[in-house]
């Protein structure tokens, strides 16, 4: 048996294909990016190396709005670690108590998760609609007419209106995986400290969010580099408008490469937002020394 | 007596919240409903939240019959599936090499699959983009299965590695004994073992292949090769001011990811968690 399992042979044949395409698809292609960001180059023209020069016109905000893109991808982090997190989070610990519908909670909580971005932006754009959507329909109906707005073309509420929609659809998703977590905590720890005469909030407080500290985690970053990322939602909403209020790196990379053909700024681009997500996951590995408990 | 009804005091208002946010995850999608069942006098009429008066059905056949949804429809669904299997056989072959083979670099090889969970779809946009009208891949679906497999199998392998490792030694020693080959053992015997790993692979590519936009939108501009995203993104001009054909094409979208996950809803929760404790 230990002959066949050390057969080199046979290695090779079942680690080969993944191995292959992993490598041509993704790892090349990423050295590649790398190699066009030290690049001045539209596809056409000749190939000028310029070394960093791309990456200091980033800085410099150049293409405009880019530095605009870099805080509201961060604002967005912020607001899903302190906020989306931490509804999830209370979610979790009120539905895991065992009340009545608990399965109907998580399962309706948890739809706009699977639902595609194009489809919830594009029913988004028709909620926010100034004229015929529901929101303002809603404001007039409870007499706050005076608050009703054409909420994405307006650079004071375009932000805010996109950013409500990233939170929304993936509060489920950390529900979830936080949900799991709390069940996973054997019921005699929780009966004890009941036993021992402890409050629903001290329980929380002192047994479940310690003992689910290594989740939680994987929800911070999981919040994390998904906001650094976002694309989709922005794109179908605004496309990072009106006059780059809602912009983001990618939204602005994404231009900068298929519109106006700079492809090696648009290469920088793409290897900054490589670069901030890796820096960001060792970041909250060693800011979150979260020890795993075994039960 | 007091303490009894200050309980049930408390359960009535968290139920409350609860309902308030239950209601707010699920009414645009229940308002989308609505509204691809109305005509546009209905939908531009006074009340944009009253139920439809007459169930415009003819919504849905518009955009079936003429907004070609019926070629995207199948476009995604052959992505898809051939992603997922594609994914699964890679990965899964892999992963028993790395989990149950002896050889020196298997340590070192994980490390190197699991980096790619690490890595932004869009770092790698142009160089496929460039490669694919080079080679010709662009406009063919090859242009987005290679990609969306490669991107699931870190995922997948890691998955399948940790399945892989609780199997007992015994399993594969004894069919060796009765003098099966090592494709035989992986195929007849590893593979069923890990039916519950690859279901949650499989549901994992399914959502990410069904919903991408970024690939979809760049590798493919043709009518017929078109998945739902972009077909959808190209719906949107054609319809901008028909709202109900445009819903209709939004829910007809969205229908098998929901149906599938009412189905298999304790199925698709169990692999949100596997997935997010491996990664």
């Amino acid at each position: 048996m230990d002959r066949i399992l050390s057969n080199k042979k046979y290695i090779f044949l079942f680690v080969f294909p993944a191995f292959l395409l992993f490598v041509t698809t993704i790892m090349i292609p990423i050295a590649y990016s790398g190699y066009l960001s030290t690049l001045d180059w539209n596809g056409y023209s000749e190939k000028v190396f310029i070394g960093f020069e791309n990456y200091k016109n980033l800085f410099a905000d150049f293409p405009e709005g880019f530095t605009i893109g870099v805080k509201n991808s961060l604002l967005l982090a912020l607001l899903s670690i302190f906020i989306q997190v931490p509804i999830a989070l209370i979610l979790a610990i009120v539905i895991s108590k065992g009340l009545k519908g608990e399965k109907f909670f998580r399962t309706v909580y948890f739809i706009p998760v699977i639902i595609s971005t194009t489809v919830i932006g594009q029913l988004w754009l028709k909620v926010y609609q100034p004229k015929y959507g529901v929101l303002n329909y809603l404001l007039s109906a409870i007499g706050l007419d005076n608050l009703k707005q054409s909420w994405l073309a307006s650079t004071e509420t375009a932000l805010a209106c996109v950013f409500f929609v990233c939170v929304w659809q993936y509060i489920g998703y950390h529900m979830l995986l936080l949900y799991s977590a709390i069940k996973s905590i054997p019921k005699t720890i929780l009966e004890a400290a009941r036993v021992d005469g402890a409050s629903n909030l001290q329980i929380a407080r002192h047994i479940t969010i310690p003992l689910i500290k290594p989740m939680i985690k994987v929800c911070v970053t999981f919040a994390l580099i998904g906001s650094l990322k976002t694309f989709d939602l922005i794109y179908v909403l605004t496309k990072g408008g009106p006059v780059h209020s809602t912009e983001v790196p990618t939204t602005i990379m994404y231009r900068v490469l298929l519109s106006e053909n700079n492809y090696g700024l648009g290469s920088a681009m793409a290897i900054f937002i490589v670069i901030e997500c890796l820096l960001f996951t060792v970041f909250i590995q060693r800011g979150f020394k979260a020890e795993a408990h075994t039960y | 007596m007091h303490i009894i009804h200050k309980i049930r005091k408390k359960k009535y208002v968290s139920y409350i919240i609860l309902m308030l946010i239950a209601f707010i995850q699920i009414y645009p999608l229940f308002w989308l409903l609505t509204f691809s069942l109305k005509s546009n006098l209905e939908i531009f009429g006074a009340n944009p939240m009253a139920l439809p008066e007459k169930f415009m059905i003819s919504n849905y056949t518009n955009v079936l019959v003429n907004g070609n949804l019926i070629q995207y429809l199948l476009n995604s669904s052959f992505v898809t599936v051939v992603t997922i299997i594609f994914s699964n056989i890679l990965s899964a072959m892999a992963a028993y090499a790395i989990a149950r083979m002896k050889w020196r670099f298997k340590g070192s090889m994980l490390t190197f699959f699991l980096l790619g969970l690490m890595i932004p779809m869009q770092a790698i946009l142009l160089p496929l983009f460039l490669m694919m009208k080079k080679t010709g891949a662009y406009n063919t679906h090859m242009a987005l299965i290679l990609p969306y497999t490669a991107f699931a199998i870190p995922m997948a392998i890691f998955i399948f590695v940790g399945f892989f490792q609780t199997i007992p030694k015994e399993m594969e020693e004894s069919a060796f004994m009765d003098g099966a080959n090592l494709f035989q053992i992986f195929r007849r015997i590893m593979l069923p073992l890990i039916k519950p790993a690859i279901a949650t692979v499989s549901i994992f590519t399914f959502l990410a292949c069904w919903n991408e936009l970024m690939f979809a939108i760049t590798f493919i501009s043709k009518e017929e090769v078109k998945t739902l995203t972009v077909g959808i993104m190209g719906m949107v001009g054609m319809y901008a001011t028909r709202w109900g054909e445009l819903g209709a094409g939004l829910v007809v979208a969205t229908l098998p990811t929901v149906i599938i996950y009412i189905f298999m809803s304790n199925e698709v929760e169990k692999s949100f968690t596997t997935g997010a404790v491996k990664g």
